[in-house]
């Protein structure tokens, strides 16, 4: 691209002739894989705290006395559901139906709201059981993980209800296309961190 | 009132949290709050408040907010000057019985905000600043890649000073040391307000560090003018990129961290208590993740500074830039493989020991590299010296040193005897001030003409060159040689009286410090005084080789009327040499983003949300949470950010310069 500019004519040329435009938004992907990342630590170190402190019962309950693979599996369909109906709704977006892209997005946001009620249903039956954060560090560590997730999931599903306001004010504007991407990735990312969970913290977790 | 009713509306906060008995804080809150209600007055006198709103605060103009960041970390500079002072004070005079003039308590928490003040909250906005003000201008950009990030991010650090300043005065500060280690700095040692102003302060400021590192980064990879490789990157640049890779890689672990000592503090979790399986050493590694890469995030964008200094006042293309590049990236590297050696004692065994010795003995390769790099720039080139250039030469006598004290300590024999001693604290001050704080003065010398149009005036900048060096070396050669002799850190009193001499040439040197910092500020007062005598026209008064140097000083809002062409690392020396001429016609309109107040007003809501959790005022933390919630949704819905400057105000303002420069041509 320089050579050219340069080898135009006798003399240099050392500018652009005409508004060289940054394509509107064109960092954003990379700015958002990044804050991926950046949280992607954040979900690291709570995994490092985990593997110091996840056996440490100060002769509290331990896994095996808690976790419920059952109730634990249904909950991970919910998820990866929802990350798979989330792709319908991309899909969609990409050929322009706005109906159907709301759609998809109302059904990712119910699996994502079944999540987060069985979660919130586990973790209630757990601190019923005396199984408090504050019982052991094993406790405050899976709380702490597993309650961070269960944190993005809510914020992922309010950026949801917003963008689903979005759309239905503008329409699949490049701006909306943008962010629904960005939430796309986001969505997918929690499905990533929670097999991460669901691996260490519950299956190893019971063999412990 | 009733007595519940007090306590929901204002939690823990009661009279007797204002430390009306402490006669030195009332002092400071007479002198700090008349000076404050002056500087208020002035501006409302004046009629400054919407010039400041809609100029300033507002703006997204990565010069503006360059500019602000410097200004925040003077502003602290300032305050955590202060701190240091009074310790060496102290220390000076609590011999022979004498208990000196600072109780305890008070002497704790100067010693955690000195350090928790000097790092986060100078050092950070001044590497900060700097950057935001120079890589645009060297990338050919016309701005950072978000803007409005930028703005809210410069907002949330200022957030973070706010809290910590406010602990000064309502409640008080930690008293544990600035890395706040439990179980000291846990609910059980530390039942009052000082951690928590620590950790939401470190909280809101990191949040607009991390966002800041992102768009950094995003700006340094995208946004490069056409002809611009990453191998043509200015240094400066790419000790940025590096700088911010290093901030979006370990702020994460500072937030997660501290988020971890809060879920104890607040929640009664068990991660870093005594009992019930919490493990106090894991906040230690954590923290030191984090910290580690952060000496590096302070010291790499001035190894940039220097670089780009020494290549200008020699008149020499720096020597080695590819090398400089790669050392800078293996530094980058080394960076997060070196924690340990922050706590050689804690008993990891030997073979851990050695090998977090032999890493932190490695990175002194690429350093030292970069040392020579330098040297080899000077070496047989044309060299003036200028003030940049003096701190720049310096910064090489006293870095080196500093660096040599640092091998050292990465013996983990060694360390044992010598770990948190004064040897150490010279040891990191000595790279400190003389890296990144000579760095700064280097680069704010540097840089200044581009930012305002003049110069700084050089006797001024003289004598706070030589009271500032001066000041160094008398105020820390002697807690080396203490360090030598088993003196540790943070100690209030002494019984032995010999070593009050030492102390007494430290407090000298502090003396001599504050000296340069007041002569700093006169240079700053006087250059405004005579601008102009001091300006310059050309907007390249160093006869410079980067791209910043080729448009205005100071720039226009849009930095470039056509976006530069790039073919050589020193652009703007080559397009001087192939004899560039500046565009006279033929502007476009050119896109830029609009200001906004949203960055202004989310970090309102999160100081309060800090304030109501530090205070136990659940009603302020929620209320404020949701706000700052909806402020950031609705925010969303403004799809209008962006204008387009008109072709005609674009030409306008380039003949403006055209005018400029053909008067300063008749006038020479």
């Amino acid at each position: 691209m320089a050579s050219t500019a340069i080898t135009a004519g006798a003399e240099p040329v050392f500018h652009l002739e005409e508004e060289h435009a940054h394509a509107e938004g064109g960092s954003t992907m990379l700015g958002f894989w990044l804050y991926l990342m950046s949280d992607c630590l954040i979900f690291a170190m709570l995994f490092a705290a985990f593997g110091v402190l996840g056996g440490n019962y100060a002769a509290g309950p331990a896994p095996k006395d808690l976790f419920d693979l059952g109730l634990v599996a249904v909950n991970t369909t919910m998820l990866l559901l929802s990350s798979i109906t989330y792709g319908f709704a991309m899909l969609t977006m990409d050929k322009g139906r706005v109906g159907a892209t709301q759609g998809w997005l109302a059904v990712t946001m119910l699996f994502g709201l079944a999540f987060l009620s069985i979660e919130l249903y586990e973790f209630a039956h757990m601190i019923h059981e005396g199984a408090t954060p504050q019982r052991s560090a094993f406790l405050s560590s899976f709380f702490t993980l597993v309650g961070t997730h269960g944190l993005h999931v809510t914020f992922g599903i309010v950026w949801m209800v917003t963008l689903m306001v979005q759309v239905a004010r503008h329409g699949l504007i490049e701006a909306n296309r943008r962010r629904l991407m960005c939430l796309s990735m986001f969505w997918h990312f929690l499905d990533v961190v929670w097999i991460g969970v669901f691996t260490f913290v519950y299956l190893m977790g019971t063999l412990r | 009132m009733p007595e519940s009713l007090t306590k929901f509306i204002f939690g823990r906060l009661t009279l007797e949290s204002l430390p009306l008995h402490e006669p030195i804080v009332v002092a400071t809150f007479v002198v700090v709050a008349l000076g404050g209600l002056a500087l208020l007055g002035a501006v409302t006198y004046f009629k400054l408040w919407g010039y400041l709103w809609r100029e300033w605060f507002t703006s997204v103009d990565h010069k503006k907010i360059g500019i602000m960041y410097m200004v925040l970390g003077l502003v602290m500079l300032l305050r955590g000057f202060s701190d240091a002072i009074m310790m060496r004070l102290q220390q000076a005079i609590a011999f022979n019985g004498s208990e000196g003039y600072l109780n305890a308590h008070h002497y704790d928490q100067i010693f955690t905000a000195h350090g928790v003040i000097m790092i986060f909250f100078v050092a950070m906005p001044f590497v900060t600043g700097l950057m935001n003000f120079v890589v645009p201008l060297q990338i050919g950009a016309r701005d950072v890649s978000f803007p409005f990030l930028n703005n809210f991010s410069f907002w949330m650090t200022v957030g973070g000073a706010i809290l910590v300043m406010a602990s000064l005065f309502v409640g008080e500060f930690a008293r544990t040391g600035w890395l706040a280690y439990p179980p000291l700095s846990g609910i059980n040692y530390s039942p009052d307000v000082g951690v928590d102003y620590y950790i939401w302060a470190l909280q809101v400021a990191g949040v607009g560090t991390t966002l800041s590192g992102i768009n950094l980064i995003c700006t340094i990879i995208k946004m490069r003018a056409p002809g611009m490789t990453m191998m043509r990157m200015p240094v400066f640049t790419w000790t940025s990129l590096c700088t911010n890779v290093l901030i979006v890689a370990s702020f994460p672990v500072l937030t997660a961290v501290l988020t971890l000592l809060a879920l104890d503090r607040y929640v009664g979790t068990n991660f870093f208590t005594n009992d019930f399986g919490g493990n106090p050493m894991m906040y230690v590694n954590l923290i030191w993740i984090w910290g580690h890469p952060e000496v590096y995030i302070l010291i790499l964008p001035l190894f940039g500074v220097f670089s780009e200094v020494t290549s200008t006042f020699s008149g020499k293309r720096l020597f080695g830039y590819t090398s400089m590049v790669y050392a800078t990236v293996v530094i980058t590297i080394l960076s997060y493989l070196v924690w340990l050696h922050h706590f050689f004692t804690m008993g990891s065994g030997a073979s851990v020991n050695s090998f977090f010795g032999i890493t932190t003995m490695i990175i002194s390769i690429p350093t030292g590299a970069k040392m020579f790099n330098w040297l080899f720039t000077m070496y047989r080139g044309r060299i003036r010296f200028e003030l940049p250039m003096m701190w720049t030469v310096a910064f090489m006598l006293t870095f080196v040193v500093g660096g040599m004290t640092g091998v050292l300590l990465a013996v983990p024999p060694a360390d044992f005897v010598l770990h948190n001693s004064l040897f150490l604290i010279a040891h990191f001050h000595n790279v400190i001030i003389g890296g990144v704080l000579f760095g700064l003065f280097a680069g704010i010398a540097y840089w200044w003409p581009k930012a305002f149009g003049f110069r700084l005036d050089p006797f001024w900048g003289k004598v706070s060159f030589w009271c500032w060096v001066l000041g160094f070396w008398f105020a820390f050669m002697p807690l080396y040689i203490l360090g030598l002799m088993g003196v540790t850190r943070r100690m209030r009193v002494f019984d032995d009286p010999s070593l009050q001499i030492w102390f007494v040439i430290a407090a000298f040197g502090a003396v001599l410090i504050a000296a340069g910092i007041a002569a700093f500020l006169v240079q700053i007062f006087v250059s405004i005084r005579k601008r102009a005598e001091l300006v310059d026209v050309t907007g390249d008064p160093w006869d410079g080789r980067t791209l910043e140097w080729s448009t205005s000083s100071p720039p226009p809002a849009y930095n470039f009327a056509f976006t530069p062409i790039i073919r050589d690392n020193d652009a703007w020396w080559d397009m001087k040499k192939a004899g560039y001429r500046r565009p006279l016609s033929g502007f476009k309109p050119i896109h830029m983003p609009k200001n906004t107040g949203t960055g202004v007003i989310l970090a309102v809501f999160s100081v309060a949300l800090g304030f109501g959790l530090i205070w136990y005022m659940w009603w302020l933390a929620a209320l404020s949470f949701v706000c700052l919630i909806a402020t950031a949704i609705g925010h969303t819905f403004n799809y209008h950010r962006d204008f387009d400057i008109p072709a005609a105000e674009v030409a306008q303002t380039e003949e403006a310069r055209t005018a400029l420069l053909a008067a300063e041509g008749a006038r020479a």
